[in-house]
């Protein structure tokens, strides 16, 4: 085992300058992370196939990995772990396998679902989430699951036992980034949700009228033919009759308008927003992403703060930026604690809200998760939570000693008046007693 | 978002992350040092500490969240400020504001007397991506298909997320006073009112009503 291990005990085993604080040297580090530290793969395609290698190899053994997808003949340029034989299965069950196999010793558990199927206590076992995922949507799930873990003392300073620390990786063609994300210390996924451009589409007049180039004959199609001729039935991305069918009818439209270059890839391209993978670009957003994973578990060097991007188009370029968190994250941030009487009736809580001196909010609407317990506007909804007035808000938010409330109305005094929408931490106290234990969690 | 730099790609990426001068997490505003190692102990004591809330909370796992595009959606509609020719409905209760249906009878023009129904999709990553809205009425019009789609540029490819709900409706309230024929998605009807607007007067009307213009029946909206 000492020489499979060489290269990890060169940062594992001895001290550095670039360490942190209490790092500690040992084969006893070695050993725990062997032991205790378990790691959760989202996404077992181009990122997950070489994470698992890497983490496998960088000496993790408790993984696990979940897709919700099979394996296409499209993944077999860069998703490794897969060969033609193992078309139509589960990524994430033959990933798994594959893995350990080469690797003794490394246990992974495969996950076949949504990630959206499985129970909130799932994520909270993992000391460290690492994300492959394709989409803003899945990220954007996770990371207010793993966010949602976080916690706050009495100072607004996140507490780190509740720190869930997640490595997002992300690629697309030739670029990639990786990044890491400590909730309540580095921007979330929310925080910096600005950095995407817009996405790009099409009036529906052009694709109807004047298409020019090959994307509007195929959006034509997808969007405007399919609905025509099939009305009632969903187009499927992933069901190549689907995509058969508009790719013919894209090519009468071009051939009607005159118009070159409309290919079958093409048309997956634009109707499901890929642009072909290179396996290079994978393997080394993965092995940086593997890396931040290890510092983080190990403590064996400072992680990059916060934000890597990769563009291979020409030459090889790589910076890291540090972006800052957005105070009012309604994902991540701390909010503005609230101590409150189990007395304190919903009207009172909204009335309370204009005089607080960090909010200055009226005219409050009120959601506590997912239940709207008031809304000012339209009249319809007025009229149906106008009832939840009267009621405690303890009682409102199932007798919880603790709880997020979101609260938007207009804020601000004089001409500095503005909407707002405005993350709260309450706390209740029965009896007249304030219980800083069950507000901060300590 | 991605972007290229001057220097050159060391090939020993991992040795150039480690030892740049930019990899410091001291330097987070929290002013807070983090203990890397510290995180291995805490992380085990994260599995209690959840285990101690799910028990200390009546025994109830910790609750799902409300996604960011739900809350964003929320400030949306508790901010709506609908004129009198336009109402909102929640076909699936007060506590699902992302499906919702919008009424607009048109107060003015063309189209004075009838009753137009759209129905509002938000995804969870709104006001990212803009809302789907498809109108639910059969209707005569030059910007609007018979399969519902409409062509309203905020809806598509000037959409922008400091747009909120609010601004769509006015937007489709809009196609309704003063349709144009310059962005057809019904190019017969867009021909008509541009050519004879008197006859795009009375299709309309008997549309409305309850009748044929061309081949195509229109079912009763006024």
């Amino acid at each position: 085992m000492a020489s499979r291990s060489r290269d990890l005990d060169k940062l594992l085993l001895r001290p550095g300058h670039l360490v942190g604080p209490s790092f500690e040297p040992g084969t006893q580090l070695r050993d725990d992370l062997q032991e205790y530290v378990r790691i959760l793969v989202v996404g077992a395609g181009g990122l997950g196939c070489e994470l698992l290698k890497d983490l496998a190899l960088s000496g993790f053994r408790n993984l696990e990995v979940i897709d919700m997808d099979r394996i296409e003949v499209s993944n077999l340029n860069r998703q490794f772990l897969f060969r033609l034989e193992d078309v139509g299965e589960p990524k994430a069950q033959v990933a798994a396998k594959r893995v350990m196999e080469r690797v003794s010793g490394v246990n992974i558990v495969p996950h076949f679902c949504r990630i959206e199927e499985k129970e909130l206590e799932f994520y909270s076992e993992f000391s460290i989430i690492v994300l492959g995922l394709d989409s803003i949507e899945a990220r954007s799930y996770i990371n207010a699951v793993a966010c949602g873990f976080l916690e706050y003392d009495s100072n607004d300073e996140p507490l780190e036992e509740t720190v869930k620390p997640m490595v997002d990786g992300g690629t697309e063609g030739f670029k990639g980034h990786a990044r890491v994300i400590l909730p309540g210390m580095t921007p979330c996924f929310e925080c910096t949700i600005w950095l995407f451009p817009p996405q790009v589409k099409f009036p529906l007049c052009t694709l109807a009228e004047t298409p020019r180039t090959a994307a509007h004959c195929i959006e034509y199609a997808h969007l405007i033919k399919w609905d025509e001729v099939h009305s009632g039935k969903s187009f499927d991305p992933d069901n190549p009759q689907h995509m058969q069918w508009v790719y013919s009818e894209a090519v009468k439209r071009a051939q009607l308008f005159g118009i070159p270059g409309v290919t079958y890839t093409l048309t997956q391209g634009v109707v499901k927003n890929i642009i072909p993978a290179i396996a290079s670009t994978n393997a080394i957003v993965s092995a940086t992403c593997a890396l931040e994973t290890l510092k983080i578990a190990s403590g064996c060097s400072k992680t990059l703060s916060n934000y890597l991007t990769y563009n291979g188009v020409e030459g090889l370029h790589t910076k890291v930026t540090e972006f800052v968190r957005d105070k009012d994250c309604l994902v991540c941030g701390p909010g503005i604690f609230m101590e409150l009487e189990t007395s304190v009736t919903l009207k009172m809580f909204i009335d309370q809200l204009e005089d607080h001196p960090k909010l200055l909010m009226s005219g409050a609407s009120v959601t506590v998760r997912g239940k709207n317990l008031y809304m000012a506007a339209p009249p319809l909804l007025e009229e149906m939570t106008r009832s939840n007035l009267g009621l405690p808000l303890f009682e409102l938010m199932d007798k919880s000693p603790t709880g997020i409330v979101h609260v938007t109305g207009t804020a601000g005094k004089g001409d500095k008046r503005q909407s707002c929408l405005r993350k709260l931490r309450v706390a209740f106290k029965a009896d007249g007693i304030a219980d800083t234990d069950m507000a901060g969690g300590g | 978002m991605y972007e290229s730099t001057d220097h050159d790609f060391s090939f020993q990426l991992r040795l150039h992350q480690i030892l740049s001068p930019s990899v410091s997490i001291t330097t987070l505003p929290f002013h807070k040092t983090f203990h890397p190692t510290g995180i291995m102990i805490k992380l085990f004591k994260v599995k209690e500490k959840q285990r101690e809330l799910a028990e200390n909370s009546n025994g109830k796992p910790p609750v799902k969240k409300q996604s960011a595009g739900e809350l964003r959606l929320h400030k949306d509609i508790s901010e709506l400020n609908l004129p009198k020719t336009c109402s909102i409905s929640f076909p699936n209760g007060k506590d699902d504001l992302m499906d919702f249906e919008v009424t607009i009878r048109p107060d003015d023009g063309y189209y004075l007397g009838g009753t137009f129904t759209f129905t509002f999709q938000i995804s969870s990553i709104y006001p990212h991506e803009a809302p789907k809205v498809k109108c639910k009425t059969k209707v005569y019009h030059p910007n609007i298909d018979l399969d519902g789609n409409v062509c309203l540029n905020i809806l598509r490819e000037d959409w922008k997320p400091v747009l909120n709900i609010n601004t769509i409706i006015y937007g489709l309230y809009h196609l309704f006073t003063e349709p144009n024929h310059e962005d057809p998605l019904n190019r017969e009807a867009a021909a008509v009112l541009r050519d004879n607007p008197k006859m795009f007067e009375s299709n309309v009307r008997r549309a409305m009503a309850g009748g044929y213009v061309g081949q195509t029946f229109f079912t009763r909206c006024i």
